[in-house]
This record gives C-alpha cells, sequence and structure tokens, in this order.
C-alpha cells in the first residue's frame, strides 16, 4: 500500500479538496433553501458540510484501501488485475460521486445530522472490526504458509517424530515434539513455582495483611508484572543460570550448561506470580463474605476458613488463573530464547539446556530466510500449533470463570 | 476436686494443633509475599550491579599533532582529497600521541609500543578523521581530544577486569593495566559520565566500549509514535462502538470474545502475523519502524480497549439521559459529553499500553529489527517514506548485545536494561499521577 502512496503524491490533497470544496457547497446550499431563516432546516448547515466532508472522504479511502488490496493480490499471484493509473483514478470517480451525490441531497427536508452520525458510526464499526481482521489475519496468515509447509513435509512426521535437526541444506528432521516437550516440561517447573507463590500472596493479602501491608505488597507484586520479558530474559543469562550451574548443575554433575530447563522455568516462574496472585485475589474476593462468617460462627479458624470454605467457592477462579499463566508460560518467548538454550533434546534432567516452539519459531525467522523452504515454512505450522495451544487454555480458563461467576451473582 | 477435663484456660491437644496449623498456614502466605519481594530486590540489584559501568566511560586525555603532510598533502584542504586519508593514517597519529605523552611524563613501562597502541579504542581513529574533515582548519596544528580507551582498559576502571583475569586474556595483559593505572595517576586517563552511551549508534563486535544506544532510542520513539498515532484513535473508536452503541447481537458477542482472546495471544504470533502479511504480503519495508509500530500497534489494542471501556463504564448514565434530555443525538452526548468525562482514564490506559509496546521485544525480532544499525534513522525520507529507515528498538538492542562474545556488551546490555526502565517507571508513575489527580467518584 506504501508503494503506491509515492506513486500519486497528489492525490490525498487532491480527495481532501475535493471534501473541503463538497463540505462548502454543502452548507451554501442548505444555507440557501433555508431561505434565511434556519429554523426552515431539518438540520443545522453544519452537520450538511460536515455529512458532505465524509460523503467524499469515507467512501475515498475505503474504495483506495479496497483496489490497493486487489492489486496487492494480483501482485502475489503475479497477475497484473488493476493498472497502476487505474487506483487513482477510480478513486477520484468515487470521491467525485460522494461530492455530487452529498451537495445534490443537501435540501432543506434532509437530516443531515443523522447522516453525518451515520458515518461516524460506519468509522466506529470499521475500527470494531479491526480486531477481527487481526484474528482473521493471524489466522489466514499461518494457515496459508502452514499448508505450503505441509505440501512438502508429511504432518506425520510433523507431530509425530522426536528429532528436530533443520539444515538449510534440506533433508531436515523437523519433529515437533522435543520442542512441545521443552515448551511443557519448563511451563511445569514455572507453573510449580508461579502458582502456589501467586495463590498463597493473593490469600495472604486478601484474608491476612492489614491495610498498610497491603498498601505496600500488592504494588510490589505488580512491579513485577510491569517488567519487560527481555529483563527476566536477561536476568536467566546473567544471574540465575550461572548460579545454578555453579551451586547445583556441576557440584550434582547434572550438566555443565547456564542455560537450561530449571533457568527458564524459574525466571518464567517470578514473571507469572503477579499474574496468577492478582487474578486468584479476584476469585477470592469475589467470594460473598457470608460464607466466611458461617463459617467463623461455626467455630472454624481462620486458615480452616480458607482451606475449606474460601479456596473451593473460588477454586474455578483460580484454575482459570492457572491456565491463563498456563498460556502465558507457553508463548513466552524472550525469557526462553536467552534462559532455555537451542538444543532440542528429550530428557527428563531439569539442568540440562532444551529448547521450545517459541525459541525454534524466532532461530527459523531470523537470519537468511527462504519461503519456499521447509525449513523456514516449518515456523509457521509452529506458530500455528502454538496458537490453537494457547488459544484453547485460554477459551478454557474463560469457560471455567463465566460458569463460576454465575454461580455467586 | 478434680479439675475439669477440658478447661477453657488451658488449651487441648487438638486446639493447640489448630493453632499451629493456622500459624503455619499464615507462614506460608508471608512466606509466598517474602520470595515476591525477594525475587523483585534480586533482579533489580543483579540488573543495577550490572548495567551501572555502562553509564561511565574511560578516556584518554591526548594533545594529537596533525601534520599536514601526512592529512592533506596537496594542502588545498579539498574535503575529497582529505576523505582519501583512512581510519589507519588517523590511528597512527594517536598512538604516537599516547606514546609522547607517557615518554614525556617518564612513566617505565615494559609493553611493546603496538601494545601500548592498543589501550585506544579501534573507534578513536574514526573519530578523531570525523572531526578532523568537519574542521579542517586544525590541520597543522593541535588537536586536543579526550579519546576512548579500549574495553578492557575501560573494564579495568570499573572492576570487570583485574590484573588476574588479564594474565589469561589475549587482549590485554596486566603490564597494560600497571601502565593505565600510572596513566590514571597522572590524570592522563580519566573514567567519566557516558553520555555517549545514550546518543552514539551500536558499534561493532571489537568495540564494546563505543556502543551507544542513540539508534535504538529513536527507533523505539518513532514505533510509539506510531503506535500513539493508530492504536489510540482506533482503540477509542472501537470501544466507542461496542460500549454506547453495538446491539446485543452475536457479532458483538463475538467481537468481545475476539479482543479478549487477542489480549492473550503471545506476542510471537503478532511478530508472525508481522512478518506475513505487512513484509511478505504488503511488501513493506524490513527493520523499519512503521512495520514495527503497525505490530505493536495491534498487540496493544486490546489493551487500550478493555481500559477505555472500563472508563467509558464508569460514567454514569445519568450524563447521557441529560444530554438526552435536552434534544442531543447519541452520537453528541457521547463526543460531547461522555467521553470527555472518560479521557482520564483512556489516557491511563494508553500509558500503559505504550508502556507494554515500549518492552516489547520477541515480534520486533522476527520483522528483522535485530539487523546492525550504524546509521541515525530519519522520520521520513523520499525512498523509504515515513518511518520506514531501519532502526532497531531499546529491548531488540538488548537482545542484540546478549549475543555478543564480547563482555564488555554484557555491562551494556544491562545498561540498557536500566535506561529501559526508566522509561517504563517514568510511564507508570504518570499513569498513577493522572489517575490520582483525576480519578472521580461519581
Amino acid at each position: 500500500m506504501i508503494r503506491n502512496l509515492d506513486m500519486a503524491p497528489s492525490l490525498p490533497a487532491l480527495v481532501i479538496g475535493l471534501a473541503v470544496l463538497a463540505s462548502f457547497a454543502a452548507q451554501m446550499r442548505a444555507r440557501a433553501a433555508s431561505g434565511g431563516d434556519l429554523r426552515n432546516l431539518a438540520s443545522l448547515p453544519g452537520p450538511h458540510g460536515a455529512n458532505a466532508f465524509l460523503s467524499v472522504l469515507v467512501p475515498a479511502i475505503a474504495s483506495y484501501a479496497a483496489l490497493s488490496l486487489v492489486r496487492l493480490i494480483g501482485d502475489r499471484q503475479g497477475v497484473e488485475l488493476l493498472s497502476a493509473h487505474s487506483v487513482p483514478v477510480a478513486v477520484l470517480v468515487v470521491a467525485a460521486l460522494g461530492c455530487g451525490g452529498a451537495i445534490s441531497v443537501s435540501t432543506a427536508r434532509f437530516r443531515a445530522r443523522a447522516a453525518f452520525e451515520w458515518w461516524i458510526k460506519s468509522l466506529l464499526i470499521a475500527a470494531a472490526a479491526v480486531a477481527v481482521l487481526t484474528t482473521l489475519g493471524i489466522v489466514l496468515s499461518m494457515l496459508f504458509e502452514a499448508v505450503q509447509f505441509f505440501q512438502q513435509y508429511h504432518w506425520r512426521d510433523f507431530f509425530l517424530s522426536s528429532k528436530w535437526s533443520p539444515n538449510f541444506r534440506g533433508n531436515s528432521a523437523l519433529g515437533i515434539l522435543p520442542l512441545l516437550w521443552g515448551t511443557l516440561y519448563i511451563s511445569f517447573i514455572a507453573l510449580l513455582l508461579a502458582v502456589p507463590v501467586g495463590l498463597f500472596a493473593a490469600i495472604y493479602l486478601s484474608e491476612y495483611a492489614g491495610r498498610r501491608m497491603r498498601n505496600v505488597a500488592k504494588p510490589l507484586i505488580e512491579i513485577l508484572a510491569g517488567i519487560p520479558t527481555i529483563v527476566y530474559g536477561l536476568f536467566a543469562l546473567t544471574t540465575i543460570g550461572p548460579v545454578l550451574r555453579d551451586y547445583f548443575a556441576q557440584p550434582l554433575g547434572l550438566g555443565d550448561s547456564a542455560s537450561s530447563v530449571m533457568t527458564a522455568g524459574l525466571v518464567m516462574g517470578i514473571m507469572l506470580i503477579p499474574f496468577v496472585s492478582s487474578l486468584s485475589d479476584d476469585a477470592i474476593n469475589a467470594v460473598p463474605q457470608a460464607m466466611r462468617d458461617g463459617s467463623y460462627a461455626l467455630g472454624a479458624t481462620r486458615s480452616e476458613t480458607i482451606r475449606q470454605v474460601v479456596i473451593p467457592a473460588a477454586l474455578p477462579g483460580i484454575m482459570g488463573a492457572a491456565l491463563l499463566a498456563a498460556s502465558r508460560a507457553i508463548g513466552e518467548t524472550m525469557i526462553v530464547v536467552l534462559g532455555a538454550g537451542a538444543a532440542a533434546r528429550l530428557s527428563l534432567n531439569p539442568l540440562e539446556a532444551m529448547t521450545t516452539i517459541t525459541v525454534k519459531i524466532v532461530s527459523q525467522l531470523t537470519g537468511d530466510t527462504d519461503f519456499a523452504s521447509p525449513e523456514t515454512l516449518v515456523a509457521f505450522a509452529l506458530g500455528l500449533t502454538l496458537f490453537v495451544f494457547t488459544l484453547g487454555l485460554n477459551v478454557l480458563a474463560l469457560m471455567i470463570v463465566r460458569k463460576y461467576r454465575e454461580r455467586y451473582e | 476436686m478434680t479439675p475439669p477435663a477440658h478447661s477453657l484456660l488451658k488449651s487441648d491437644d487438638r486446639t493447640r494443633r489448630r493453632r499451629a496449623s493456622e500459624a503455619r498456614f499464615r507462614a506460608c502466605g508471608l512466606a509466598a509475599i517474602g520470595i515476591a519481594a525477594l525475587a523483585l530486590a534480586v533482579l533489580l540489584t543483579s540488573v543495577l550491579a550490572n548495567g551501572a559501568g555502562a553509564f561511565r566511560q574511560t578516556y584518554i586525555k591526548l594533545q594529537i599533532p596533525l601534520p599536514e603532510a601526512s592529512l592533506d598533502k596537496a594542502g588545498q584542504r579539498d574535503p575529497a582529497a582529505m576523505a582519501k586519508v583512512s581510519t589507519f593514517g588517523y590511528a597512527a597519529l594517536l598512538h604516537a600521541a599516547l606514546l609522547d605523552r607517557i615518554a614525556a611524563l617518564q612513566i617505565e613501562t615494559e609493553l611493546a609500543d603496538q601494545d601500548v597502541a592498543a589501550m585506544i579504542s579501534k573507534e578513536a581513529a574514526a573519530t578523531l578523521r570525523d572531526h578532523v574533515l568537519a574542521n579542517p582548519h586544525l590541520i597543522g596544528g593541535m588537536a586536543a581530544m579526550d579519546v576512548l580507551a579500549a574495553g578492557r582498559i575501560d573494564g579495568y576502571f570499573k572492576g570487570r577486569v583485574t590484573l588476574k583475569s588479564a594474565a589469561m586474556d589475549g587482549n590485554t595483559s596486566p603490564q597494560a593495566l600497571q601502565l593505565a593505572r600510572k596513566l590514571a595517576d597522572a590524570d592522563v586517563i580519566e573514567t567519566r559520565f557516558n553520555w555517549r552511551f545514550l546518543t552514539a549508534p551500536d558499534a561493532s563486535d571489537q568495540r564494546p566500549e563505543a556502543a551507544g544506544l542513540g539508534v535504538a532510542m529513536l527507533g523505539s520513539l518513532y514505533m510509539m509514535l506510531v503506535v500513539l498515532a493508530l492504536a489510540l484513535p482506533v482503540g477509542v473508536a472501537a470501544s466507542i462502538y461496542l460500549e454506547e452503541f453495538a446491539p446485543r447481537s452475536r457479532i458483538s458477542d463475538l467481537i468481545e470474545v475476539n479482543i479478549s482472546n487477542l489480549a492473550a495471544v503471545p506476542s510471537i504470533v503478532f511478530g508472525i502475523l508481522g512478518l506475513a502479511v505487512f513484509i511478505n504480503f504488503a511488501g513493506m519495508r524490513q527493520s523499519s519502524p512503521l512495520v514495527g509500530g503497525l505490530v505493536l500497534t495491534l498487540m496493544t489494542l486490546p489493551t487500550i480497549i478493555i481500559s477505555t471501556r472500563a472508563a467509558l463504564k464508569s460514567v454514569p448514565p445519568s450524563i447521557r439521559d441529560a444530554a438526552l434530555a435536552l434534544g442531543a443525538s447519541r452520537m453528541q452526548a457521547v463526543f460531547h459529553h461522555v467521553l470527555p468525562l472518560a479521557a482520564p482514564g483512556i489516557l491511563t490506559g494508553t500509558i500503559l499500553g505504550l508502556a507494554q509496546a515500549l518492552g516489547e521485544t520477541a515480534p520486533l525480532l522476527l520483522i528483522g529489527m535485530v539487523a546492525f544499525v550504524r546509521d541515525y534513522p530519519v522520520a521520513y525520507s523520499d525512498t523509504a517514506g515515513l518511518f520506514g529507515d531501519a532502526a532497531t528498538a531499546l529491548p531488540v538492542q538488548v537482545f542484540n548485545w546478549t549475543q555478543r562474545a564480547d563482555p564488555g556488551f554484557a555491562e551494556r546490555a544491562s545498561g540498557a536494561i536500566i535506561t529501559l526502565l526508566v522509561f517504563l517507571a517514568v510511564m507508570n508513575t504518570a499513569a498513577i499521577l493522572l489517575r490520582r489527580r483525576f480519578e472521580r467518584r461519581w
């Protein structure tokens, strides 16, 4: 789309000029139609002008976007669906039609405010549609390239092979299993740290802590949430990794690599603590106070109330939090790129370097890429798998949380 | 009389057990908060300790003679002719100046001349050359310049390099460090605040002492401008539609589910989208802030929409009703009354969204922003268009430096993180202050 812009630098100026012209003409026509008394008009001249302005601008922009898209699609297929000159000409025709139409309808009876607001509303709808288009773009772009990948590489070898060794001279083994194993192993360790710590932090803050403690501890935990993942990645690389290697892996004879499943998992766990704690906090606070009071009245201590009344009642919310955290862990990239290593391996030893789906997406798509080779296209199949995985977890989490909400409201 | 079996004054075994379990449970909660606080403290101290050095830099103060015979043989001060003298010619001048200085100070050293010369950064000759080409009148006289010391010498004054580690290092020697110490005592070598770190572009693998964040910060700034210009209007428009106009229907439900799912899509997936759609399909330029900004826009949009909707929701319906009662259309009620009242909340959400976008790395790796860029990107050029010049971004620069071999870059990476965190802290504080200042309870 950008390439077409420099071809016709005067097109935007022409369209805007036409819009301004239409706006003035419509206002003058409305004034003339009023016969000097504005009370004769269904709408004031202002909305007449605004309606004319948008009647030129919006269709022109929309047609430009649509035609550019057609041209681009033609470009990619290697055929010229539209000539380079036809786009500005067509856009100008659309703009002129809008201009003429808007001026001709500007009569005394015309409800210009409603028409103008119709344009605004369609712009608002277009903005809301961007979100849907983004999802569509994500799915289509990955599907398109992944299909190309599966035409060159059998799906059974991709999903069921335990060997990952890409080779840019061809003949590579591209099995997802070792990557999936690394992803799940690291996420598991991260959740093992984040869920108990996050949950207990939420319990303490909402059930035990006084106001002052809460005012200090809550922002402190929220700071953890605001730190970018690259910072966690660097922390894994420069601090946690060497410490684990020097004090655990080497003395225990379990490996001598600073990047390991444990390194990435622990750091990712720290990253997820605020996530789990704030979502669990919401779930715990949503449990009605009456349930706690009832439990206290029967003589239960605080911890007994929490364990036997509050947690069971908040369990769906807490499960949702854990699932959302799992989805975050699976899709996390920078921590594993810097902390987990690049070797695809199926092993149980947590102090060994392993790799994940996201690491391999990065390594296959950076540097020299050839979008015809399976070694590059595999990244899209990996991306699609990742997307489906996280989407499934998110939808599941949302469903659980929604079901629970219905119970207490 | 025997005491009663169960006294309220004396706790029995079961009560004690229950109390102990209560205390244990409470301790667990406290421990969890302790772990989180400890993690934060360790994280911040490790970044600060590793990165503080990047903000200081060691310079060698030299008086460099600039003989006309070697720099401008023709004597015409013709820029084209002067540009023929390569950096090697200037490096020789620098080395001679340093050796002269050492001789003048009567410092004894066993170092060979070339090892003394290696104490000056490889970048220094290029800096001197640029300086002379910009000021040709200096030729024939002396130039007083503070030139960069080599990375190892710099590391010595920051404690990263020690006499012990230098003995095993092929790039320096204990003798060089001892000489550097004597020069520092004679006030020839000085370590001071490093503005260059914030302004200079990236440098190649062998010269970490010259690497800076200038290009990365400019790239991040351009991307934030793109995100602000696109995500704010589109996000606010989408929220207004969903919150104020959308009929309760299948379609608006779909959009809503869509947005909450988009907010949870892994960021790297947005990078794949950017690569496939903006670069491969639409043919936009790789590594350009425009593509980076577009990808980050799509990523931040759900955040902005969610916070804007919350802000719109908090404006009481009575405001809308009053406007409608006075004859305003629904559109006028929203744009004239609801939106201004929701503006502080929208602004806060936008700042938080921008902060999130500023720290994002993964999608930018895929659209080629890891490239080595030494030229400051311009906002607009005829060939590249608006924001089309290749650039990097702050977090990507951090990643880039972690991939380099020289330990000097590790310090730079942590220094860049500190810079990034300062920006984020400022943005988040601004958001909190705005919220405090304008928060209104109806």
